[in-house]
């Protein structure tokens, strides 16, 4: 078993106290705090090999250009993926879902083609596919959800047809914590000759990935939700379809030879990375995806799984709390809603007592009106977070409602 | 360290259990709807303006006890006012929440001073006067705190 106090001395700012009490952070699923390893690794390329990247002959720009390759490698072990060049930074999992939009989306989407998303996508997953349709004529598609926040696999069949071109689905919930099948929509939207691209921004903290094993043509990260600096994301494609794909922004380090009447683009990854890209960011994950699987990834999940089992079972003794997103298995969410209360009142109060959670909706509004709520108040675990942290927010809960209700 | 009381006075959480002029305003001829994309708080106002002078304010949505009790005490503080007065009145408002001097008589809504101890609270207490500036200069769009 993790003993997450342990680990807590890794994170300097888990110290700091709010409002004059001791800080507990339980807004993980916005997103991590950040070991000593990872800002440490970030300081120590500033102070001893910053460079530009892929263009020096001088020492330090080779130590860069090794350190932002190695981070790279890193990247693609942790994913399981076959090969390095199928690892694309990126500024953020959003900007890896706009990137597959509007370069792969943008050359094999048309009018009347679909486009199949869940009920319980983030904004960042939906947003994205609505601006290609409104561009190429496709139509968008919805998977429906029940009120547990678990989504109708029966309705899949129904829902894929052979106009489906693109399955994009999240691995685990922001709002709700469900952690969907998607190797089953994978292999279900395969069968129709459907691409895929799974949204793994909330999962890769919590549950194990594999590229190969999982087959998805498309998976989309960010740094920060993984412990990792704020800036860096992953988007990771099979090597085919990578390569068959137009760039996305033009600039340096994405071209082989430019000339004014014409460029040819460098090979992938490089063809989807213009400009300067975040170095420390890409090194700060590296160090972030280290330190991760030195704790062990499948002991992260079992301390956050009882975190949230105890939470979860606190919170079912509060009269009046309505936990949103009961579905079972859920990863490290717990989603909220106090009668007579709203959560962004909550919010304000937790934070008096030093609980950092979100109230809010969570960039995923469709949610909250399938549940007919504005918003939820939501306590999302990490691997420092302890029992007491687990109390101290249920202690803060009954003074809101002590407020709110006397 | 700033007190919750401050906040949350007794008149805040009276008028969020209890809203005054909640519900709809037949005959009404000036209307806006606000939107606070932070929280999800919804606003719709409806004014009955004569000869200038705002006869009634009646106001419905779901939101924070901050948001709500703010739009409530709006409406109080509307009716009979000129609406000459409102930009004037909006603008102390908005410097009192802000934390920042002001010289106009605030009344009632003085309550919501507290606010400015709470700097990610300040849109919750403005939404209501957004809209009413909306509603006023007949925006087609509804407004946001954005």
């Amino acid at each position: 078993m993790l003993d997450p106090h342990l680990w807590r001395r890794q994170f300097p700012i888990l110290e700091r106290k709010v409002h004059g009490k001791p800080l507990v952070y339980l807004d993980n699923a916005a997103t991590t705090q950040k070991p000593l390893a990872v800002l440490d690794a970030e300081r120590y390329y500033f102070e001893h090999f910053n460079a530009n990247i892929h263009r020096g002959v001088h020492a330090l720009s080779q130590e860069a250009s090794e350190a932002f390759e190695g981070a790279r490698e890193k990247i693609r072990a942790f994913l399981g993926a076959a090969h390095v060049e199928e690892i694309v930074f990126t500024r953020g999992a959003t900007e890896a879902i706009n990137l597959v939009a509007q370069t792969w989306g943008r050359t094999h989407l048309g009018a009347g083609d679909e486009i199949l998303i869940s009920a319980m996508e983030h904004h960042a997953n939906i947003v994205p596919w609505q601006m290609l349709c409104e561009m190429t004529g496709a139509r968008l598609k919805v998977i429906p959800m029940d009120e547990r926040g678990v989504l109708l696999m029966d309705q899949v069949d129904r829902l894929l047809t052979e106009r489906t071109r693109l399955v994009a689905v999240t691995l685990v919930s922001n709002a709700l914590g469900t952690v969907n099948p998607v190797a089953e929509i994978i292999r279900k939207a395969h069968a129709v000759g459907a691409r895929v691209l799974v949204d793994g921004a909330q999962a890769v903290a919590h549950v194990a990935v594999n590229m190969v094993a999982l087959g998805c043509d498309f998976f989309v990260f960010s740094g920060h939700k993984l412990y990792g600096p704020t800036g860096i994301g992953v988007l990771y494609g099979k090597k085919d379809l990578l390569t068959a794909m137009p760039p996305y922004q033009g600039g340096g380090d994405m071209i082989l030879q430019v000339t004014f009447e014409k460029t040819t683009y460098n090979q992938i990854p490089y063809k989807f990375e213009a400009g300067t890209p975040h170095i420390s960011g890409a090194i700060g994950l590296g160090a972030a995806i280290d330190f991760v699987r030195s704790v062990g990834l499948e002991n992260i999940a079992a301390h956050e799984d009882w975190l949230l089992q105890e939470a979860t079972e606190r919170a079912q003794q509060v009269k009046g709390l309505r936990i949103i997103g009961t579905a079972p298995g859920k990863a490290s969410i717990l989603s909220f809603v106090l009668e007579g209360i709203h959560p962004h009142d909550i919010g304000t109060i937790l934070d008096n007592e030093g609980v950092a959670i979100r109230s809010g909706h969570h960039c995923a509004m469709p949610v909250m009106d399938f549940f007919s709520l504005p918003a939820t108040a939501r306590a999302s675990f990490a691997l420092y977070n302890t029992l007491e942290e687990v109390e101290r927010l249920f202690q803060a809960i009954e003074r809101v409602q002590k407020l709110f209700l006397s | 360290m700033s007190d919750l009381r401050d906040l949350y006075q007794e008149v805040i959480f009276d008028h969020n259990r209890h809203p005054r002029n909640f519900g709809p305003l037949p005959g009404a001829n000036r209307h806006a709807d606000g939107f606070n994309a932070l929280c999800g708080d919804k606003l719709s106002l409806n004014l009955k303006v004569e000869d200038g002078i705002i006869q009634e304010a009646r106001f419905e949505g779901s939101g924070c006890a901050i948001s709500t009790a703010s739009a409530s005490l709006m409406t109080e503080a509307l009716k009979g006012r000129r609406e000459a007065e409102v930009a004037e009145l909006f603008e102390g408002f908005h410097r009192m929440v802000k934390g920042e001097p002001y010289t106009v008589e605030m009344g009632k809504l003085a309550v919501l001073a507290g606010v400015s101890e709470f700097p990610a609270r300040v849109k919750c207490a403005t939404l209501a006067w957004h809209t009413l500036n909306a509603a006023l200069h007949q925006a087609d769009q509804p407004v946001s705190t954005e």
